[in-house]
């Protein structure tokens, strides 16, 4: 889960990363009451979970309270790169003297964590790593060690951060790790981390991606969950406890564990080439052990997305065996009753597959089709897709 | 002689006695696996019957080993103990940890992981978040199906479970050595190009079939890997082409992140590393297909 630059920052300022005071407001009036307090030149910054905020507008600077009630009520609903604002941190305008970059990084391809460091900050990283990679310092970093005082010190260094604030820079380091590890984080990213001209360190932008398997032991991390701006079928089906990711299709697609569900969207997407350019409607894994409920549930999620026009379930019986599938089909249809008015195509192969075949042949639910391949059923989804749009 | 796992493997079950090991405990036995004991602490000295076997429970790993020669564990415990029970595999220097648990926190995989190194890299890990591996009719040490195809000529390496299962349905008149779920983590212990330097040198394995999935440089590495290194025949396949940026898709490492991790560049590094790759699962069970008739 990726957060907003003010909860990033929050986070910071909870492991002792200097930040700078202020707060998110959600109305232009909330603005001016905090930078009323502030009492100084604020800047507004739209909260999006995105880049390229000041080019979009979404960042201002407000001289005065007036002025940032004025600025918070432009950039509040503001699209940027399709993401709507509707929060902005208010924070104060700051002095600044240098720009650097420093962050913490899962390393997959070498199964380690990684340090970023450069004293050239304040641009896109993947533009700096592009034209300047020289000026971006990259420190593996042991997963068992960690970052002390004098890991800190070696990143500072290869960072070729000036004498001046050597020190500070490699106290947020050590602090800016534990961040990393204690909020089980697989990014933690200030850029920038600034210098102003009294020489102290501030991070006035930050980045930090939570690892969602830790959240049995991070009981803070739900709270950072924007409810709002979840797509409300996801949120439906996370708390179904399902895998599921929406998309722009109109074929609903069921599936059995990752990569099946992922190569399904695919064949779907090809299948679709044929048929009026129809797409998957989404991702949704049931897993490998699924049951007749957790079917059920996943039907209700996706028969009730309007964007859907026919539903592929495409099962391979491993450890489900198929006549549970088929039954787990069978009575969600059941509950659904009229509210289950979309044709489903359904292929079963693997464990029992004769008995799920059976079963779905003897219920003969007007609204289903059973194929016997996965390429025949996605052309047969796509073509009742086609036909439903 | 297959990869990894033989018909001489002696398999011990760490987390045998809660649900999901009891279950599969009793499923690779009935495939024929050589199952020698559990591991619990809290369980240790009794016996366990499972599938109308008398299992001991031992303490810890190394005890087990000592007493029944073991040289796989599998990992069923839960995720908030997988890493102590990872990290007692890799103490105990068993040659195989095979770590089916979903879930793990990729901090605590991390740390496993520069342990297994620190200690020399005595144990070779395979997953976590994987299905485990088999060598049809020889030894089943996870969850794959036992029943879905016999030995053979392919070697299946793959970062999912069920496009494993899918693979095997498909080419299961012809038959595997052995099959290896590597997990869809960020961090795994067991890669593409490990499977592939292994399925190089089993005189067993004539053709190799490598799935990937978005997300990493995993496939990319593997591709530059099979150029230099292996002679056998490779038929890949990548799933996630539709997948939107930034979204994770069901496994945790499965995201593409910007421009990278696509299915699109790992699909055109397998096949400028001259590895036949299959638009479809069934496209690429009859590249496999072809390129094995071709061989008698």
């Amino acid at each position: 889960m990726d957060l907003y630059e003010y909860q990033a920052k929050e986070l910071f300022a909870a492991h002792g990363v200097p930040v700078l005071p202020g707060d998110v407001a959600e109305t232009p009036d909330a603005a001016r009451a905090i930078a009323e307090q502030l009492g100084t030149t604020v800047v507004v910054k739209a909260q999006v979970k995105t880049g390229g905020r000041g080019k979009a507008g979404g960042v201002k600077l407000a001289d005065d309270p007036a002025d940032a009630q004025a600025k918070a009520e432009a950039i509040l609903g503001l699209d940027i790169k399709g993401h709507v604002t509707r929060k902005v941190l208010v924070t104060p305008a700051s002095d600044i003297a240098e720009e650097y970059y420093v962050s913490f990084l899962l390393d997959r391809a070498n199964r380690t964590f990684l340090a970023m460091a450069s004293a050239e900050g304040g641009m896109e990283i993947e533009q700096l790593a592009v034209e300047r990679p020289e000026a971006l310092a990259r420190i593996p970093v042991d997963a068992i060690a960690g970052v002390d005082a004098a890991k800190a010190r070696e990143i500072v260094e290869a960072g070729k951060f000036p004498a001046e604030v050597a020190d500070q820079v490699a106290d947020v380091l050590v602090k800016l790790w534990e961040t990393f590890v204690s909020e089980d984080a697989t990014l933690v990213e200030v850029n920038p981390l600034v210098r102003d001209p009294q020489d102290k360190i501030v991070a006035l932008d930050g980045k930090v991606t939570l690892d969602e398997n830790a959240d049995f032991r991070q009981a803070g991390h739900a709270a950072l969950v924007d409810k709002e701006a979840e797509d409300p079928l996801e949120a439906k089906a996370k708390a179904k406890d399902l895998n599921y990711v929406k998309l722009d299709g109109q074929v609903g697609i069921i599936g059995n564990g990752a990569g099946l569900v992922m190569s399904t969207l695919d064949v779907v997407a090809y299948a679709g080439e044929k048929h009026s350019g129809v797409k998957p409607a989404n991702f949704l894994d049931i897993g490998g052990g699924a049951s007749a409920e957790v079917m059920a549930n996943g039907l209700d999620i996706i028969l009730h997305d309007p964007d859907v026009k026919s539903v592929f379930v495409n099962v391979f019986g491993g450890i489900t065996a198929c006549d549970a599938v088929a039954t787990g089909i069978v009575t969600a249809l059941d509950m659904l009753g009229d509210e289950a008015t979309k044709p489903l195509v359904v292929r079963l192969d693997g464990n029992n597959v004769e008995e799920g075949r059976r079963i779905l042949a003897e219920a003969n639910h007007p609204l289903v089709t059973v194929v016997d391949t996965m390429d025949n059923a996605a052309d047969k989804a796509a073509e009742l897709a086609a036909a439903g749009a | 002689m297959a990869i990894f796992l033989t018909d001489q493997s002696k398999v011990i079950v760490q987390g045998m006695t809660g649900s999901e090991g009891t279950k599969h405990t009793a499923r690779m036995l009935k495939s024929g696996t050589n199952i020698v004991g559990g591991v619990n602490p809290r369980k240790a000295g009794q016996k366990v019957e499972i599938e109308g076997v008398a299992l001991p429970v031992f303490a810890t790993v190394a005890e087990a080993m000592e007493a029944t020669g073991a040289d796989v564990s599998v990992i069923f415990v839960p995720p908030r103990f997988a890493k102590d029970a990872v990290i007692e595999a890799i103490d105990a220097e068993i040659p195989l940890a095979v770590v089916i648990t979903e879930g793990i926190p990729v901090h605590d995989s991390a740390y496993f992981w520069a342990h297994a190194g620190a200690k020399g890299g005595k144990t070779r890990i395979i997953g976590p978040n994987c299905p485990g591996l088999i060598s049809p009719g020889k030894s089943n040490a996870g969850i794959i199906p036992a029943d879905i195809t016999g030995p053979g000529r392919i070697g299946l390496v793959s970062k999912s479970g069920t496009l494993t299962y899918q693979m095997m349905f498909e080419l299961r008149d012809i038959g595997f050595s052995s099959a290896v779920g590597i997990g869809g983590d960020p961090v795994i212990g067991t890669t593409h190009i490990d499977a592939l330097e292994a399925f190089e040198a089993d005189p067993e394995t004539e053709l190799i079939v490598m799935i990937g999935e978005i997300g990493g440089d995993a496939e990319e590495r593997a591709a530059a890997y099979i150029k230099e290194n292996v002679t056998k025949p490779v038929v890949g396949y990548v799933a996630g082409f539709t997948a939107p940026e930034g979204k994770t898709m069901g496994h945790a490492g499965a995201i593409v992140s910007g421009s990278a991790g696509t299915a699109q560049a790992k699909k055109e590094a397998l096949e400028a590393a001259g590895v036949k790759v299959g638009k479809t699962p069934s496209e690429t069970a009859a590249l496999a297909r072809q390129l094995i008739e071709a061989k008698g």
